[in-house]
């Protein structure tokens, strides 16, 4: 409920400031009169400027933290939407059920997972957020207030999931939950060397698992990772205890060629369970155990840089791409591999599609690392790819608009009052 | 075992995040405020946390008449009552005050009187019951005046002794009277302060509050660090305090 605090993005880059940050905690109320343009803001969880409005108006929305229903025999809650995910868990898994899709951090709120329209390393098997929300109200500018699912205002809800805040405000939503029989998650371990093995490893892992997601170390000469599969278990483990934090910020980045080719080996080479029971939170959620994690990039903050590849081309894409990575000097600390499955994306803007994602986290090198990016977006482009939005910090317009095609058909649904600086760095807009 | 218990100023940021902790163990609520529409939100929010139950009353805590139907309805609706937690109050606007005798009464009214009278009716009824706890949101701005918010803290001085005394009268009955005094906590009341390091989130003194209610505690400072805060203080000879700009 608290409302302290400026508000920022993950990578930590320096964007400039938004004119007014206003709390919203009244799903009742009216939009706030004010001059200029407005976004709603969550837990700051997205890596770039997707939530942000530099000299705009953010509308902070984690007073809106209330939860309205919830039927435990169905699964269906609704609350408002600065609820966090962590909160939801937190009262629903004791009772028997999970998030149906969940992203690698419990702190989003659930309007920012709506607006990003977040997947899980179940993507194969359950798609993404959207497809397990069941309504939610959008409130507009003029003080409309939407209705959207499926059944009514379908066009709308289409466009507010995975549409970046551009629609209006999500006051409140309704998901349907997924059941469990315990905290206890089966998790299954595979070492791979080189891209084959790891297509061939993990297309068995997604026909057997409902979750599954690689490790890739960046730096090795040939790619070697590993691939974790893993299934809701039964029965529960102790919750591990107790976070950790990174206390300040260094002024240079910790993650260097040094620290990240020991990590890396010594990451491949720590003993791999076959088959190991774990409770769900390291399994979804390693990196909520250390606060503020994102400092470790030091002051110049960081950049992520996840594309999706479609599948005829993902194999050479992403080789192609590792190449490029290895032969920059710069390494990637955290980088994961992942195939989406074929199921249509409920949002207009959704990021995924069928094909094979990669997601990679660099220091902030300035040029250089920006000059990498361009060359990854070259090997995105030519295979028929596209970036995902909820990380980017300095995707060009245009290959926004050529691998968003239906950004058309959207900017019919954006609120007038509504813009982000995404929204305006990709529209080339003032 | 489950506790049933009232909250009066129900939809204040620190109450709030009490009741959240009470429901999310299975407690009974019964909650009481001047908006009818926020405290039924409130208690909805509760029920899916767990609350046993989250019965709602419309009532200004200024309107002294109301109190015995609010105190009938909640030990009717909760089938009797363990703890009542007082947690109304506004942040007057001290200049205003200063030029307005109205304001400053009814100020002192709201913030200190009505608490009065509500403790005095819930003293008597747990006296009688032998059993119970009352435990109500003081400040540390009532533990000195200063020129900052002296109707303010002359109000929650009030409130302080009162409590004192009434904790003195019915320790021998197996009453807890506890007296709550958060510092500067980040609520919408104070959205228009700047915050620093000092200021604390209304969850984490919310946690103090159920804890020093569990524990029977007298009096309490939240986060703790204000009861030192506090002594240097109170201990400041009023010849050097007067002339402090606090």
């Amino acid at each position: 409920m608290g409302v302290r605090g400026a508000a920022t993005a993950w990578g930590r880059l320096d964007w400039p400031a938004a004119s007014a940050e206003l709390p919203f905690g009244d799903r009742r109320a009216a939009l706030p009169p004010v001059e200029g343009s407005l976004l709603a803001y969550g837990n700051g969880r997205s890596y770039g400027d997707v939530g942000l409005n530099p000299g705009g108006t953010l509308l902070k929305m984690r007073g809106l933290d209330r939860f309205i229903a919830f039927d435990a025999d169905s699964g269906v809650l609704t609350c408002e939407a600065g609820v966090l995910l962590a909160d939801i868990l937190a009262l629903v898994v004791p009772r028997g059920w999970f998030l149906a899709v969940t992203p690698g951090t419990r702190f989003v709120t659930v309007g920012g997972a709506i607006a990003n329209d977040v997947h899980g390393k179940n993507h194969h098997a359950a798609g993404s957020f959207g497809d397990h929300l069941l309504s939610f109200e959008l409130l507009r500018s003029d003080g409309a207030r939407l209705i959207c699912s499926r059944e009514g205002n379908s066009d709308w809800f289409a466009a507010t999931i995975g549409g970046l805040g551009l629609t209006g405000v999500v006051t409140q939503a309704t998901i349907r939950l997924r059941r469990i029989r315990g905290t206890a998650m089966g998790v299954h371990n595979w070492r791979y060397t080189g891209l084959d093995e790891f297509f061939a490893l993990n297309a068995a892992a997604e026909q057997a698992h409902e979750y599954a997601v690689a490790w890739i170390d960046c730096l090795a000469k040939t790619p070697r990772g590993v691939l974790m599969a893993a299934d809701h278990g039964e029965g529960d483990l102790p919750a591990p205890h107790g976070a950790k934090r990174v206390p300040v910020t260094p002024p240079l980045s910790l993650v260097n060629g040094l620290s990240l080719r020991a990590f890396n080996a010594a990451y491949y080479g720590k003993s791999w369970p076959a088959e190991s029971r774990q409770h769900y939170l390291p399994y979804f959620y390693p990196l909520d155990a250390i606060h503020d994690w994102n400092r470790i990039y030091g002051k110049p903050g960081f950049y992520q840089y996840q594309c999706v590849v479609p599948p005829a081309a993902a194999r050479d894409a992403i080789g192609e791409m590792l190449d490029a990575i290895a032969s920059s000097g710069q390494g990637s600390f955290l980088a994961v591999l992942k195939n989406f499955g074929d199921r249509p994306t409920p949002g207009l803007l959704s990021f995924p599609m069928p094909g094979t994602t990669l997601a990679l986290d660099f220091p902030n090198h300035g040029a250089s690392t920006l000059a990498l990016f361009e060359r990854l977006d070259a090997i995105v482009r030519a295979a028929g790819g596209r970036l995902y939005a909820a990380k980017d910090a300095r995707m060009p317009g245009d290959f926004f608009r050529a691998a968003y095609p239906q950004w058309q058909d959207f900017s019919r649904f954006v609120d007038p009052k509504f813009s982000s600086g995404f929204w305006r760095r990709v529209m080339e807009q003032a | 075992m489950s506790k049933r218990i009232l909250i009066i100023g129900a939809t204040s940021a620190i109450a709030e995040a009490a009741a959240r902790q009470w429901a999310a163990r299975g407690d009974a609520l019964f909650l009481v405020g001047r908006k009818r529409q926020k405290l039924d939100d409130i208690a909805a929010d509760l029920k899916v946390r767990g609350a046993a139950n989250a019965g709602v009353f419309e009532m200004d805590a200024t309107d002294v008449a109301a109190h015995a139907a609010m105190l009938d309805a909640a030990i009717a609706g909760l089938g009797g009552l363990d703890v009542a937690l007082i947690a109304h109050g506004t942040l007057p606007d001290q200049k205003a005050c200063e030029a307005s005798v109205t304001m400053t009464l009814a100020e002192i009214d709201n913030n200190g009187l009505s608490v009065v009278a509500l403790c005095t009716l819930l003293g008597n009824h747990f006296e009688a019951q032998g059993s119970g706890s009352i435990a109500v949101i003081s400040s540390v701005a009532g533990d000195r005046g200063r020129q900052s918010n002296y109707v303010y803290g002359a109000a929650k001085g009030m409130v302080t002794r009162f409590l004192q005394g009434l904790r003195n009268r019915l320790a021998k009955k197996n009453v807890q009277v506890l007296t709550i005094k958060p510092g500067f906590v980040d609520t919408p009341m104070t959205a228009a302060f700047s915050k620093g390091a000092l200021w604390a989130q209304p969850a984490d003194v919310a946690r103090g509050i159920v804890a020093a209610i569990d524990k029977g505690r007298d009096e309490v400072y939240l986060p703790g660090f204000w009861r030192l805060i506090m002594l240097v203080i109170r201990h400041i000879p009023e010849f050097v305090f007067k002339k402090l700009s606090l």
